[in-house]
């Protein structure tokens, strides 16, 4: 079986004046989860409704699980959830699924095996219309998973649930990628795509800026030292770690391993220390030598970049992020 | 084929369970009965000569509610009424999908988009079979109880008079129902589909025919309009001179029954057909 399950080469979508999604190019491999992250109205939708064949890209190209995007053949062995889940309002949840199970030639026990995965066995006689938009988001993704296929598409699926309905939905989507399925799954929540993820492409604007595995957007760790004198910290740290390894950075208590913004902190000036790119391990080594040499250490501490504070560092330099930014959702992808 | 017959399975076991078809079929069946049956039997029993049995003789009252009557009486609602109730079941059935996400839903399943619609023309096809066969039924029903409470025979209709009429209203009602199918799929949107199709089934076809009288070559177009068609087909079941639909609302002689079938053949494959094409060709947003 080839090894990639999606790929896109430069696709486009574009409404009148406005690039939805601007020369996407992505690939999602057999087996993993991929992190589709992004801002609201970035692309993600678009991108994934294209890859569905519900929309026509207006430039570039794809392919999903081999086949043009849209084509039955792949799209059969495709379970998605896109923007929100659309049922028979009228018709029970166990009903819904029973429609869509015979599209797929499948029979009942499919939808009573789908409903059980989502913990909506007992909820599955009431009528969808009378859901919570949490059990909505459930039945939504019990649909996606009948008839067991080869790649599911999953846009927000944690949206609108409680914070146990997103454990429960994360640990789902973390079994499912276990069970050999490919997931590709939508968010704007950081920490979901964090925890989750194999991979990740992160989408702003329309455009693609990043995509790799969640380690490697994280970047190295790195140990953090507030000392004084700064200066005789410096060059001890620059023979520990090496002078490339080093840096002086401002406000470096702003923002701690957690990706916690510690704003009292950058307020009380006691930000400036000097960041070391190396291991932790490096810690009782560094500790040692800089209280031989007469400095008087205030903290030191590993730090590990959250996927929060790359996101906010590949996004925030673009002046376009600012603009659009102060523009409140006039550019929300439907 | 075995896509669309899995699609199709799947549009009946929806629309099966739809409160709203069973509601549109029962105002229909109930409209029928009070025009046909009721009507014309309470003038009867009770001698009234009111405006719309005025002149009539009561034996010809009588006449229309036997089941002898059945093949004319049961296609006489169709061009206005039950029409205008089958293109409301059309334009809600396919015109909801957009509002509640079910298209989007249903065309990713994986039968491809030409099958999956292609199952909801089939199943609502399959509903206006099953909505002729029933008013048949209960019309014949009905006619027949009527007969016995007046000691009349009961003569049932030829069955090739009877074939004529189910066939008319297949095709009357066929036709309303992919007018519907068209306009929710031009609208996207059941409240607009339903609106606009009544406007035209109830309105602007009845003003074209009038606006023709007065400019000369507008009238070939107004006399091939789907309405028309309709109204002429089953004003043509009663070329013969039976029970006299003569009058009634909807029921023209515009066309002769031949030509009228052709053009509602015509209107109702093409409706089926570009309503597919542009499901298979448009952008689901």
């Amino acid at each position: 079986m080839d090894e990639t399950v999606v790929t896109t080469h430069r696709l486009t979508k574009r409404y009148g004046d406005r690039l939805a999604v601007d020369s996407v190019s992505l690939t999602v491999r057999r087996g993993e989860v991929y992190g589709f992250l992004g801002p609201n109205g970035a692309g993600k939708t678009t991108t994934l409704r294209m890859l569905l064949g519900l929309i026509r890209p207006t430039g570039g190209r794809a392919a999903v699980l081999g086949a043009a995007p849209g084509a039955p053949s792949a799209v059969a062995r495709i379970g998605a959830l896109v923007e929100g889940p659309g049922f028979y309002p009228y018709l029970s949840g166990r009903d819904n699924l029973r429609v869509m199970a015979r599209y797929q030639h499948l029979d009942d026990r499919a939808t009573d095996a789908a409903l059980d995965r989502v913990d909506m066995t007992g909820r599955g006689r009431d009528r969808f219309g009378a859901y919570s938009l949490g059990m909505k988001q459930r039945l939504g993704v019990a649909s996606a998973l009948l008839g067991e296929p080869d790649l599911l598409i999953l846009d927000e699926p944690t949206n609108g649930l409680d914070p146990a309905g997103m454990a429960d939905m994360r640990s789902l989507v973390v079994a499912v990628a276990a069970g050999g399925q490919t997931v590709v799954l939508s968010s704007h929540l950081l920490a979901e795509v964090q925890e989750i993820c194999d991979r990740v492409g992160v989408i702003a604007d329309g455009r693609l800026l990043a995509e790799n595995t969640v380690s490697d957007l994280r970047g190295a760790t790195a140990v953090l030292v507030r000392a004084e004198p700064l200066d005789r910290a410096l060059a001890v740290a620059m023979r520990v770690a090496g002078d490339d390894a080093v840096e002086v950075v401002a406000g470096a208590g702003v923002i701690d391993g957690a990706g916690v913004i510690d704003g009292a902190g950058a307020r009380a000036g006691r930000g400036t220390g000097v960041r070391l790119t190396v291991a932790p391990s490096v810690v009782p080594v560094l500790t040692r030598e800089l209280v031989a040499h007469g400095v008087d250490v205030l903290e030191i501490r590993a730090v590990e970049r959250s996927l929060e504070e790359v996101f906010f560092e590949m996004t925030r330099p673009g002046a376009r992020a600012v603009q659009t930014s102060q523009m409140p959702e006039t550019l929300e992808v439907s | 084929m075995s896509a669309l017959a899995a699609s199709t399975r799947a549009e009946l076991l929806r629309l099966r369970r739809w409160p709203v078809l069973w509601v549109l079929v029962g105002v229909w069946v109930a409209l029928n009965l009070t025009f046909v049956y009721v009507l014309n039997y309470v003038a009867y029993r009770t001698g009234d000569t009111s405006t719309a049995t005025e002149g009539v003789p009561p034996e010809e009252l009588l006449a229309e509610v036997l089941p002898a009557a059945v093949p004319l009486s049961m296609v006489q609602g169709m061009p206005v009424f039950g029409g205008a109730i089958l293109m409301i079941l059309g334009a809600l059935a396919v015109g909801s999908g957009y509002g509640w996400g079910t298209w989007k839903t249903v065309l990713t399943q994986g039968p491809g988009r030409v099958a999956s619609f292609g199952g909801a023309l089939v199943a609502l096809a399959l509903t206006v079979v099953g909505v002729v066969l029933a008013t048949a039924a209960i019309d014949l029903g009905v006619a027949s109880v009527l007969a016995a409470v007046e000691s009349q025979p009961v003569e049932m209709p030829p069955l090739g008079d009877l074939a004529e009429a189910v066939g008319a209203g297949l095709l009357v009602l066929g036709m309303w129902t992919a007018v519907g199918v068209l306009v929710g799929v031009l609208t996207k949107s059941p409240a607009l589909a339903v609106g606009l199709g009544l406007v035209w089934a109830l309105a602007v076809e009845n003003l074209l025919r009038g606006v023709s009288v007065l400019i000369g070559g507008l009238a070939v177009v107004t006399d091939h309009l789907p309405g028309t068609a309709a109204g002429s087909l089953a004003g043509a079941l009663d070329a013969g001179g039976g029970a006299g639909a003569d009058g009634t609302p909807g029921v023209l002689t515009v066309l002769d029954g031949g030509t009228a079938t052709g053009v509602l053949v015509a209107y109702l494959v093409g409706f089926a057909i570009v309503s597919l094409v542009l499901v298979r060709r448009r952008d689901l947003a």
